[in-house]
């Protein structure tokens, strides 16, 4: 069975009044991904042992009604550990690493009842917006086969646009949540920076990643925000704020709700496809009440050049811990120990990943600090505080996730700066720490489109309250892709 | 504008290493990028302070209690050669001046 119809709640209810068990929804699960990962490729690892354990202690202990996650089937990217299942990055640097713990997101999920059922492709440690570079796959858009699903989530994204399952986890440095699920029509959030414990995510740029959810519902997201976030003990960087009850907001009039749309997310290098898209939507949510007011953040365009420094001088710093000796792969025939971390590091990494260590190594080299990351990290102060300043007068800013939808496999992948610049809409929110989410905003030329929405410091809230008006409002969940099934 | 031989100090430093062709390749994909980044040198930043972290938090406490410590056995299990509990590793003395 597919999960086109239905969504967490109606599971969930499902599973209480006993019209299906958790048994029979994993078998069932399993069957639909057989078929369609042969056309999606979504997958790098399944789970069935443990999953199939779980479901049927779940059936025999009862589901509770109040875990709305009890018994669903979710699936996780696979930079984040899994105890005792194989978790890469999509990097052949950890093709055979097998994590001794579970990340506290997994843990969270675990006690709220979710089931695992595999583990969700990814570009390599995180770095890229196609999923092409995985070191083991390349997984494909749910809505035409020969496109990109984006990246770095493409795994997660695909998985749930094309119905195997109804939330996953993913990660997002500078859109790795939000643009896959906007070339996939569904929704991506992204919390806070330090609304989600990071602790056990592989990490990629400390400062910058954070994990969130890919749903097709906006109350599917706002019921999985429910269960992983908080402050965790284990990593310093969570806030310890009140965490509320994410769907307390939905359903709830949007009138009176200031919105800005900043004129440089709407302007060179957009798609007017794309920006025609975007307007129709800002005059939907005028029409149910809030007001959209053009603004202005200007130094948004200094956004992506700021992003590959920070995040790749962090990458440098922390992929230095894959040196080949205490886990993952260890290169043959070397004839001293400097030998085994440089032939281990350049037999194991991809083509991005040693390009992003280089640029994050030169930037910090001595030299050319001063010009690079300290320069870049200014930056990334004076793009905060455009944000800041729109956000004293309105409650969110909206605009669209990427200036194009999803581009063709092979199209960009030997171009990196191209790559770089699909990136320049997503990126700001992560600079700034902010809340994101990406929803379904309709389709051009039967290519999804995504509407960005972005909130102030941990109000996730809100961003989920204009979401659900918006989604009530239209019928793209209806739509459903053809391709996989 | 980097050079090859700059590009080959950073892959020194960072302990990778590239047949001449991908570093040419490197050289002039990290060329194209810095270029790309140069436009920050427009935006002026006088007085502007850095940003290194979004959540401004500082000197994270915890309670110092002893907690169980993860078996031995654990975190061995992912090494790719050992001796018990010791990691082998190669010999640290190039092999060919033995």
């Amino acid at each position: 069975m597919n999960y086109f119809n239905t969504d967490i709640q109606a599971t969930h209810d499902a599973l209480v009044s006993g019209a299906q068990t958790a048994s029979d929804l994993v078998a069932a699960t399993y069957a639909n991904i057989a078929t369609t990962d042969a056309k999606i490729d979504a997958f790098l690892a399944l789970n069935p042992d443990e999953a199939k354990a779980q479901a049927a202690a779940l059936d025999a202990a009862g589901i509770a009604a109040d875990q709305p996650l009890a018994g669903v089937p979710v699936a996780i990217k696979d930079n984040i550990l899994t105890d005792g299942l194989t978790t890469t990055a999509a990097s052949k640097i950890l093709a055979n690493f097998e994590p001794i713990y579970d990340a506290t997101v997994v843990t969270k999920l675990k006690e709220a009842g979710a089931i695992n059922v595999g583990k969700l492709n990814l570009d390599e440690f995180a770095m890229g917006s196609s999923t092409e570079n995985s070191g083991f796959k390349v997984t494909k858009n749910a809505w035409d086969q020969s496109r990109v699903p984006g990246g770095s989530s493409g795994g997660s994204a695909a998985a749930v646009a094309s119905g195997q399952v109804l939330l996953a986890l993913g990660t997002d440095t500078g859109g790795s949540i939000r643009q896959p699920a906007a070339f996939n029509g569904i929704v991506g959030l992204k919390p806070t920076y330090g609304r989600v414990s990071r602790w056990g995510v592989i990490a990629f740029a400390s400062s910058l990643d954070q994990v969130g959810t890919l749903t097709r519902s906006v109350k599917d997201a706002a019921l999985g925000l429910n269960v992983i976030a908080g402050h965790d003990e284990k990593d310093p960087t969570t806030a310890d704020v009140p965490v509320p009850d994410f769907t307390e907001k939905l359903g709830q009039s949007i009138q009176g709700l200031k919105i800005a749309l900043p004129e440089e997310y709407l302007g060179e290098g957009i798609d007017p496809a794309i920006r025609t898209k975007i307007e129709a939507a800002a005059e939907q949510l005028r029409a149910l009440g809030a007001t959209v007011d053009t603004v202005s953040l200007p130094h948004t365009k200094y956004a992506v050049p700021a992003y590959y420094i920070i995040a790749s001088s962090e990458a440098s710093s922390n992929l230095q811990r894959f040196d080949g000796i205490r886990y993952g792969f260890r290169a043959k025939d070397v004839k001293n120990l400097t030998d085994v971390y440089v032939k281990s590091r350049s037999e194991g990494f991809g083509p991005e990943v040693k390009r992003r260590i280089m640029l994050g190594t030169f930037s910090l080299s001595a030299g050319f600090y001063d010009a690079y990351f300290k320069k870049a990290a200014q930056v990334r102060t004076l793009i905060t505080r455009d944000f800041e300043q729109v956000f004293a007068n309105y409650d969110l800013v909206m605009g669209p996730t990427t200036p194009t939808p999803a581009f063709k496999i092979g199209d960009k992948v030997t171009d990196p700066l191209t790559m770089y610049m699909n990136d320049i809409l997503t990126i700001p929110v992560n600079l700034a720490g902010l809340p994101a989410a990406s929803i379904p905003a309709g389709f051009v030329d039967g290519l999804p489109v995504g509407l960005q929405l972005i909130g102030k410091s941990f109000d996730e809230a809100t961003i989920l309250q204009v979401a659900d008006a918006f989604e009530a409002e239209n019928d793209y969940l209806a739509q459903i892709p053809g391709g996989a099934q | 504008m980097i050079t090859k031989d700059s590009v080959a100090h950073v892959a020194e430093l960072a302990r990778l290493e590239f047949s001449e062709e991908e570093l040419q390749q490197y050289t002039a994909q990290l060329d194209e990028i810095l270029t790309m980044v140069d436009q920050l040198e427009t935006v002026d930043t006088t007085g502007v302070p850095v940003t290194t972290q979004s959540i401004h938090l500082q000197n994270v406490m915890r309670a110092d209690v002893a907690e169980p410590a993860t078996a031995t056995e654990a975190l061995f299990k992912n090494v790719p050669t050992k001796k018990g509990t010791l990691i082998q590793v190669p010999a640290i003395i190039d092999k060919e001046e033995d």
